[in-house]
């Protein structure tokens, strides 16, 4: 496999959803470096697929979180937010990102015992009831059971408080 | 000096050993509610989430015996040798300001503090233990979490700074040995397959596919939309899959040409018992052969555990730790050779009584 840039070999193999389509990208070890991929984790392809046709769209592109002064602009150059409430004037660039990101788009996963607060536990045991809806439509009964067992385990310390 | 840390032996348990999976790491990012992300605080937030953390961590149960270091106190040599054990990311070590680190004394968990989240938190062990690894760093969490307000959401779960991260917060990963879909030329398929069920490979220090050693870190890629154990589930399934494949791959060379296979292995011993001057990358490959003719039985056990040990110390940052001092890399490489000569001198020849007619 060929590297994106030059000829040589590539040895750097990056995926990344972006606006639902998956990109794809083949760098050699020197491009990669040159282009700041030393650490795939903390990678924004976004700035390396300089050929992407950028829509601008007038509603998002002004969109700047006023707590930490990120801007859309800085979110897609750099694929990251700057704080908590970035999370919240970000949201309707994010979500659609969000569905081809991850295998989800809610959290199923802990939940901190100190920072929840009594609203985002009736939140998540919605957004549990949901899923398992879903789970069963799309007859995953393993991932239905398991969603069962958590809306169990989420609704037995209020059940007892009662 | 920090990195004397490093001359103590740790105590006691020897590493079980596991033919193809080396070690198991999780980590879980974590952000304070009041503080912007790292990449975007101000020094002096950054200083305060630092002191913040570095307070609520002198607390926390699990990590009663361990060392607090800010980086700003730590040499070059000394980062070097913590990302090169994997108990920092490189990024932490290059940190310009307020970066911090509480490491275990047993070595196993770490806490990163203004990485690119304010906290990461890392569990890591020998051979392959989800379970273990998994319910130690939930543990931990759930220790820092009782002292300091994690930014969480109730859709997206654990806020952080990458969306690639958001939900659990959870990378999970994997060190592997695999040699034989290396030289079957198997590991790019290998890779791809992977790539499509949301679980990435990586060479042993995050740099490119193909890595020297024959080492690679295999994680999941997704950490939103799954429980944790779901995600190890799945992570284990196909882990679980690669160590058949490997195993294939193995019985295959030897099977099919199995002369070559051993021509290999004891010209990689021969380098190893009689190098002069040797770089790190070239050194990693004949360990991962001598690795490689333990598994097969061609060495005793005790050669894979050696190799292991030897992985890391061939390092640049560990063959200027046993020097006690930076060196240029032209002495490094021929330190390095003395180590090596050293420890594999007394390697006896391979035995091939089982193996080749």
């Amino acid at each position: 496999m060929k590297c994106h840039h030059c000829d040589s070999q590539a040895t750097v193999h990056l995926t990344q959803i972006i606006n639902g389509q998956m990109h794809k990208m083949d760098l050699c070890e020197s491009c990669a470096q040159e282009k700041g991929v030393t650490n795939p984790d903390n990678l924004s392809i976004g700035s390396l697929l300089d050929d992407q046709p950028s829509k601008p769209d007038a509603s998002t592109a002004s969109m700047t979180c006023e707590s930490c002064g990120t801007t859309h602009q800085d979110f897609k150059k750099g694929g990251r937010l700057g704080c908590e409430a970035c999370y919240h004037v970000f949201r309707p660039v994010l979500e659609p990102l969000l569905d081809g990101m991850h295998a989800g788009i809610n959290h199923l996963g802990k939940i901190p015992s100190r920072s929840v607060e009594k609203k985002s536990v009736v939140e998540n045991e919605e957004m549990l009831r949901q899923a398992l809806h879903k789970a069963v439509e799309e007859e995953n009964y393993e991932k239905a059971a398991e969603l069962r067992d958590r809306l169990k385990k989420l609704q037995a310390p209020s059940s007892t408080s009662a | 000096m920090f990195h004397d840390l490093f001359f103590s032996k740790s105590k006691g348990k020897a590493p079980k050993p596991c033919p193809i999976a080396l070690s198991t790491r999780v980590r879980l990012a974590r952000n304070l509610r009041e503080f912007p992300f790292p990449g975007r605080a101000q020094s002096g937030q950054k200083k305060a989430v630092l002191s913040k953390c570095m307070k609520a961590l002198e607390k926390v149960k699990n990590l009663k015996a361990c060392t607090s270091v800010e980086l700003d106190e730590l040499s070059e040599l000394d980062r070097q040798i913590l990302v090169e054990r994997h108990l920092i990311s490189l990024e932490l070590s290059q940190s310009d300001e307020s970066g911090g680190v509480v490491l275990s004394d047993d070595r196993s968990c770490s806490v990163m503090v203004n990485e690119e989240d304010h906290l990461r938190i890392q569990v890591l062990s020998n051979g392959l233990d989800f379970q273990k690894v998994w319910a130690l760093a939930d543990s931990l969490d759930s220790g820092i979490e009782s002292k300091l307000d994690y930014a969480f959401d109730s859709q997206l779960g654990f806020l952080t700074a990458c969306p690639t991260n958001l939900g659990t917060g959870m990378r999970a990963s994997v060190m592997m040995h695999l040699p034989g879909l290396v030289m079957s030329k198997n590991m790019d398929k290998v890779i791809n397959a992977v790539n499509h069920l949301g679980i990435a490979v990586r060479g042993l220090f995050g740099e490119g596919s193909d890595a020297s050693g024959s080492i690679f870190q295999i994680s999941n890629q997704q950490t939103l939309g799954e429980s944790e154990t779901a995600i190890l589930e799945r992570l284990q399934v196909t882990l679980d899959n690669i160590v058949q494949q490997e195993s294939m791959a193995r019985e295959k060379l030897m099977e099919d040409d199995g002369l070559r296979l051993v021509d290999k292995i004891s010209r990689a011993a021969g380098s190893l018992k009689n190098c002069f001057l040797i770089q790190s990358s070239e050194a990693m490959d004949h360990l991962s052969l001598i690795r490689l003719a333990a598994d097969f039985g061609l060495l005793p056990e005790k050669f894979r555990a050696i190799a292991d040990r030897m992985f890391i110390e061939v390092q640049p940052g560990h063959v200027q730790l046993s020097a006690g001092k930076p060196i240029e890399p032209g002495e490094r490489d021929r330190l390095r050779a003395e180590t090596l000569r050293k420890e594999f001198i007394r390697m006896p020849h391979l035995n091939l009584d089982t193996q080749v007619d």
